[in-house]
């Protein structure tokens, strides 16, 4: 530490004080000698001034420039994180505003009959794009069962294209190809997301998922934790909804998807939904869909050309506290004709129940399952036509977006030896 | 009755534009509550003076682990009163952030509330009853919440986004104010 200016004075005081006993010992200095030891002290307290004063202007630099410094520091560091922002530090592009995403599924079923297969279900790719803060781009393109074409078991397929546009805080309006907003799966069907390697068979037979039409929707808040989806769009229809020369109509649901691959568009299908998620875990909905001719305008073929009206009433409730879940739903389709009545299909309807225990097992979460479906398309016989399948099973999520599973199925059909199947499964999603 | 396109939009469109009226906001991005106001709730009208917490070595390489990604920036704003420090942190939910305030009392999460929400799925992330979830929360020694959080149907990735926050604002107090698991 630097000497001050009243520290050298005192200094000097004291050794002027000091030394008076020891002069009076000694021989006194002349005043000559005394008046230059004054002198040279003097010099020596004004050389020590100047020092002092010096090393103060020194400190005080110091403490600018430090002072500067940490400017500098927080000027750099506002520059870098306000790049970083602006685009991540890749630079600025399309590619800024444009997300991808997917997901993929890898099954293996094991029959009693050697019927085994393995088989990549699905592979998914999505891509988004921003084109401003209130209109985007959804698009996603799936190939299913790893080859397609001409003979081949798989398909390319663009399950769904539309342009979002939010016109004001909460709502926004869609159009394009979407999702049906049905069920539980329809919308929401990537492998970590549910139970058990294959998709429950209500969710296949009678909600057809994944199931996309071609139109223009509306979703919103209405607050209170309640949210609502309507919109237009193509309906079911081809070959199967009346029939052809040679065969008559299904009128098996699935069958009627249309997949708006050049899709006949002369009656169109109404759905809406209303959706509650006011509590953490908890989803509860009903959706409601009429299409007024699933024979598109040309009739069903073997009942005198006659419109097949079809209706849709679907509920679910999915529940999940803690390590517990429960999900189940329940569907419904009516279709009013004469055609689907003589063939039993003018009722078709399923529900299951999925009681869940997840927990964690040190690193990742293991999941346990059982589930009860039921699913009749042909309840309009009162032929005791029900598929029941009773599922039990595990996922293993090594991952929040990586999932394992197994299970093991009970299928029973009426008139027809019950059935066991072993599957196991690997999916993911990003 | 034979379902046509266009008159069933119109009459779609003027059912939803009505319903959706009663809502309307100055701007696309709901801002639920400025940072002032977050901080001034959070230390009783009186904010102290912000301070900085720089990213550097074994804390950027924790950090990216709670988020499950790099983190990009150098500073973290905080702003601290005794042992209760507050954070205003984003993070992206599907593909915009989601700007939430956290306040973290003695290593316990004392309260988070969204700013501001620029999704547009998700939204139910924002309301009391999710985030109360959150109050008490501390870290266990594997840098997660000592709790589950419930999700939300649908909005898988926005719950991730406020969860990972909240682990976030834990360690950061931590790192700070010291204690933690």
């Amino acid at each position: 530490m630097l000497p001050s200016t009243r520290t050298v004075c005192a200094a000097f005081a004291a050794a002027v004080i000091c030394a008076a006993p020891a002069a009076a010992q000694d021989a006194m200095p002349t005043p000559e000698e005394m008046w230059e030891t004054i002198q040279r002290q003097q010099r020596l307290i004004e050389e020590l001034t100047e020092q002092v004063r010096r090393n103060e202007a020194r400190i005080e630099d110091t403490t600018d420039r430090v002072a500067e410094t940490e400017v500098m520091v927080e000027a750099t560091g506002d520059l870098v994180e306000s790049t970083l922002a602006d685009d991540g530090g890749a630079g600025d592009g399309w590619w800024a505003n444009t997300q991808i995403g997917g997901y993929g599924e890898v099954h293996y079923n094991r029959k009693d009959d050697n019927k085994s297969q393995i088989d990549v279900h699905r592979l998914v790719l999505f891509l988004g794009h921003d084109f401003s803060d209130t209109v985007r781009l959804a698009g996603e393109l799936e190939v299913e069962h790893a080859l397609a074409g001409e003979g081949k078991p798989g398909e390319v397929e663009v399950e769904q294209a539309f342009i979002e546009y939010d016109y004001t805080p909460g709502h926004s309006a869609r159009a394009g190809v979407f999702l049906i907003p049905v069920g539980l799966l329809n919308e929401t069907h990537e492998p970590p997301t549910y139970y058990g390697v294959e998709r429950n068979i209500v969710e296949k037979n009678i909600i057809p998922t994944t199931w996309w039409e071609a139109g223009i929707g509306f979703a919103g808040e209405l607050g209170a934790g309640l949210s609502y989806d309507a919109s237009v769009h193509s309906g079911l229809g081809g070959d199967k909804m009346r029939g052809d020369d040679e065969n008559a109509g299904t009128w098996k649901i699935r069958d009627g998807r249309q997949k708006v691959a050049e899709a006949e568009a002369n009656s169109a299908a109404f759905t809406g939904r209303l959706r509650y998620t006011g509590m953490p875990g908890v989803e509860i909905a009903a959706t409601g869909q009429y299409q007024s001719d699933l024979t598109q305008g040309k009739g069903d073929r073997g009942m005198g050309g006659e419109e097949v009206s079809a209706t849709l009433i679907e509920g679910h409730v999915a529940i999940r506290r803690g390590v517990f879940g429960l999900r189940a739903l329940a569907a419904r389709w009516n279709l009013d004709g004469a055609a689907p009545d003589a063939s039993g299909r003018d009722v078709q309807w399923g529900w299951y129940v999925e009681p869940a225990v997840r927990f964690d097992a040190g690193g990742f979460d293991i999941g346990l399952f059982t589930r009860y479906s039921v699913s009749d398309n042909n309840a309009g016989n009162d032929n005791g036509t029900a598929l029941e399948h009773f599922d039990v099973g595990a996922n293993i999520w090594l991952h929040e977006d990586v999932v394992l599973k197994i299970d093991r199925t009970l299928v029973k059909t009426s008139g027809a030896d019950d059935e066991k199947i072993l599957n196991l499964g690997v999916g993911f999603q990003f | 009755m034979r379902g046509r396109l266009p008159g069933a939009l119109a009459a779609i469109a003027l059912a939803v534009s009505g319903a959706a009226g009663a809502t309307v906001d100055e701007g696309i991005e709901d801002v639920y509550m400025t940072p002032e106001a977050f901080l001034a709730a959070a230390f009783g009208g009186a904010a102290p003076k912000a301070e900085k917490f720089w990213v550097t070595g074994d804390h950027r390489a924790a950090i990216a682990g709670i988020l499950g990604h790099r983190f990009g920036g150098l500073r973290l704003n905080y702003w601290r009163a005794e042992r209760r420090t507050a954070w205003i942190l984003e993070e992206i939910g599907k593909v915009k952030p989601i700007t939430t305030g956290l306040v973290v009392h003695d290593g316990a999460i004392e309260s988070v509330r969204v700013l501001v929400y620029r999704e547009s799925r998700g939204w139910e992330v924002r309301h009391d009853f999710f985030t109360a979830q959150f109050i008490g929360a501390r870290l266990d020694g594997r840098l997660r919440l000592d709790r589950r959080i419930d999700g939300i149907s649908g909005a898988t990735l926005s719950v991730r986004a406020l969860t990972n926050l909240g682990r976030l604002a834990l360690y950061l107090h931590n790192a700070v104010a010291g204690g933690g698991p």
